[in-house]
């Protein structure tokens, strides 16, 4: 067996197993077969639908902590809220000296999202006043004075349901100092009321019965199930370590999404299509060859994305399907200094390996400056231009090893094959 | 045809400075709603006529298009994210029979599109040392046979004429149908840069080769040559890439789709430009430089 029937049949091989990893589902359709494990693309909240949202942390009052920690901080605490909200992977992560990225995917409604991230819920028990106090114009709550029992003395809160009402409630679980809070609290109020205020309205105003001094109360207003559960979220997460301040803003509708998801892949398509009709009816058979190299660039490069990952975007998208041109153009290359050399009347092997070498030094520049481009745009501009930059260089650097390994490999098989008698097709 | 040229970058130019660029919220900040009213839109003039009356000041400020068929986008200057909520709020109100769908909501905070701007420029001077760099040391091997300014200026030349051109006709889009810039257009720039200059690059390699071959035609003739042994691989190189632009512009969708004109447009000029722009002004320079 000749070297290059060795590559040829390594390349074929591993394109099979490149499109077992790529497209599982396709392969899981044949019956009979042991079925694979799927694994999806990953694909952006542009095409998944999601909110996208960027905080600036305000770290001009952090005293002696460092900046990095402070903004950790936060990051934990987001975190924690976002995790209320269900979706699968929510993305929370530092970016700089003093952003905060957060991505759900999946939720639409962003107003909600935004509330719970950014907001601290301020517990606060006060007393001294009556249910029938009459609000004034200064203090519409009518003369509660702050017991200086709040949300910070918080060891843990959870939804509890009433045994008798079925109701939700938020069970609160003081720590030390809390306790003994309480229970002065509760003490000095015997019989009258104490008023549990959230972010400055009373929520709820209950009677005390006896003194309490395990550290336990129980909030009863009208909840809803999810409303307590949210407010037993906010408790729980406690508050930021320092404010922040929301910069910026994505919502994409999943109708959108799917919308956008599905023209990029019509557009890849065409894209593929308009590109093969070229090729074919340009350079005839070195235009087969040319086709079943992008196939392999194709497999590559969707590998790639899976393996990394790497997360598709619009613009990702698009650099892709432009790379699906430029990944040609190697082949455009060579087979334009082959026709030259077969012009000149040289016999087809000789030819082929002229244009290769010739033909090396454009397409090291094209790729290179590309790549350059490329680089200079992930490296120094903001994530939607980032997700373009990086399919792109990906598609320059893979693109570079088809071009050369596998039409090479295609073409001398052909030529060794029957197919070298007719020149004509080459040309 | 390098007289064509001109006066279409000299407009380009001029356009560039009578119309201005027609920035996109991505970097001035502001919000950009797009809903769509699955009932059918309401009346174009009724909506806008209900956000001029409105008490809310970021409502009444905001600007409304209609997009396809029932579609609406809204656009607003307003500092917060605030826009989403009360815009919304106003068209359920007066419409709650249209099925108002949010499509996307977008806020940009004047400190993001002030830091894309700047992002954006450094990335662009970044890029550009670099071709620059890049080119001097391509040109260093081949100024042995060529002059080793005429080859700069024709290259320099060659891309501010891909560049200029395709912001030009973004000038006069975003004057008259309203086409903005938003943030993934600094890549199309930045792309076509990059892609552009090696086919300059690989003209000039040629007539290097001619040279070394022991052709002893004048410059011009050489130049001629070697322009037309690789035009047929220039096009067809460029049109392979066009094609694969062409396609995300038919198909990809409303978003992307200006961003692959820009593409298409640049590539193509770029293509042109190592023929018309590049080509005679290395013959015209290279042979100033001789005599």
């Amino acid at each position: 067996m000749t070297r290059n029937a060795k590559i040829l049949i390594s390349i074929a091989v591993g394109s099979l197993l490149l499109f077992i990893y790529v497209a599982p589902n396709l392969i899981n359709r044949i019956p009979g077969l042991p079925k694979l494990p799927e694994r999806p693309f990953t694909l952006g909240l542009d095409l998944l639908g999601g909110v996208h949202l960027q905080y600036k942390a305000d770290l001009s009052n952090i005293g002696t902590s460092s900046p990095g920690d402070a903004l950790a901080g936060v990051r934990d605490v987001v975190e924690r809220r976002v995790n209320y909200f269900g979706v699968s992977e929510p993305l929370v992560q530092i970016s700089g000296t003093d952003r905060l990225i957060v991505e759900l995917a999946g939720i639409d409604d962003a107003d909600t999202a935004i509330k719970l991230i950014g907001e601290t819920p301020f517990l606060e028990f006060r007393d001294g006043s009556t249910l029938d106090a009459v609000p004034t114009e200064k203090d519409p709550y009518g003369g509660w004075k702050s017991t200086g029992l709040t949300g910070s003395q918080l060891k843990r809160a959870q939804v509890v349901f009433d045994s008798q009402t079925s109701r939700a409630q938020v069970d609160l679980t003081f720590n030390d100092e809390g306790t003994k809070l309480f229970g002065e609290i509760t003490k000095r109020n015997l019989g009258k009321p104490v008023a549990v205020f959230l972010d400055g309205v009373p929520i709820s105003i209950p009677t005390v019965q006896t003194a309490i001094t395990d550290g336990r109360a129980v909030i009863s207003g009208s909840f809803t199930p999810s409303e307590a559960k949210l407010l037993a979220t906010r408790l729980n997460s406690g508050a930021l370590p320092v404010p922040i301040k929301l910069i910026s803003q994505q919502t994409v509708g999943a109708s959108l999404g799917k919308q956008s998801l599905s023209d990029s892949m019509r557009a890849g398509i065409w894209g593929l299509i308009l590109v093969a009709l070229f090729m074919l009816i340009f350079y005839r058979l070195p235009g087969i060859t040319a086709m079943m190299a992008l196939l392999v660039y194709l497999l590559i490069t969707l590998a790639v994305y899976k393996l990394l990952p790497v997360t598709l975007t619009l613009a990702g998208i698009a650099g892709f399907i432009l790379s699906l041109g430029m990944a040609l153009d190697a082949n455009v290359l060579i087979f334009a200094r082959m026709k030259e050399e077969l012009a000149s009347g040289k016999p087809l092997s000789i030819s082929l390996a002229e244009g290769f070498h010739r033909s090396w030094p454009s397409i090291r520049d094209s790729h290179v400056t590309t790549f350059i481009s490329a680089f200079v745009l992930y490296a120094f501009t903001t994530s939607i231009v980032r997700g373009f930059a990086l399919t792109l260089g990906i598609g320059v650097v893979i693109s570079l090893f088809t071009s050369i390994i596998v039409t090479r490999t295609f073409l001398r098989a052909m030529i060794a094959g029957r197919l070298g008698r007719y020149t004509w097709l080459f040309s | 045809m390098f007289t064509v040229s001109l006066i279409v970058f000299a407009a380009s130019i001029v356009a560039i400075f009578s119309y201005g660029l027609n920035f996109d919220v991505d970097f001035t900040g502001g919000s950009v709603l797009e809903v769509e009213f699955t009932n059918g839109r309401p009346p174009i003039e009724d909506i806008v006529s209900v956000f001029e009356s409105s008490k809310d000041p970021i409502v009444h400020a905001t600007t409304v298009t209609p997009l396809g068929e029932l579609g609406l986008v809204v656009r607003s200057s307003d500092k917060t994210n605030a826009t989403h909520g009360v815009v919304t709020s106003v068209l359920l109100k007066n419409w709650p029979e249209a099925g108002l769908q949010e499509r996307q909501f977008d806020f940009i905070g004047p400190s993001v599109g002030e830091e894309l701007k700047q992002k954006s420029i450094t990335a662009i001077v970044i890029l550009l040392i670099a071709v620059l760099l890049y080119i001097a040391f391509m040109f260093r091997a081949l100024s042995r046979s060529l002059s080793l300014w005429a080859m700069s200026a024709g290259t320099v030349l060659g891309l501010a004429h891909d560049i200029i051109i395709p912001i030009g006709l973004f000038a006069v889009l975003g004057h008259f149908a309203g086409v903005q810039i938003s943030a993934i257009y600094v890549a199309a720039i930045l792309t076509i840069l990059g892609y552009t200059v090696s086919d300059k690059v690989v003209i000039y390699d040629r007539v290097r080769e001619n040279i070394l071959r022991g052709s002893k035609a004048p410059l011009a003739d050489l130049v001629h040559t070697s322009v037309m042994q690789t035009l047929v691989r220039s096009i067809n190189n460029t049109l392979v890439v066009v094609i694969s632009s062409l396609a995300v512009f038919l198909f990809g969708g409303e978003s992307i789709k200006y961003f692959a004109l820009a593409l298409m447009v640049g590539i193509a000029l770029g293509a042109y430009s190592s023929i018309f722009v590049a080509s005679p002004v290395l013959v015209w320079m290279g042979n100033k430089r001789k005599t």
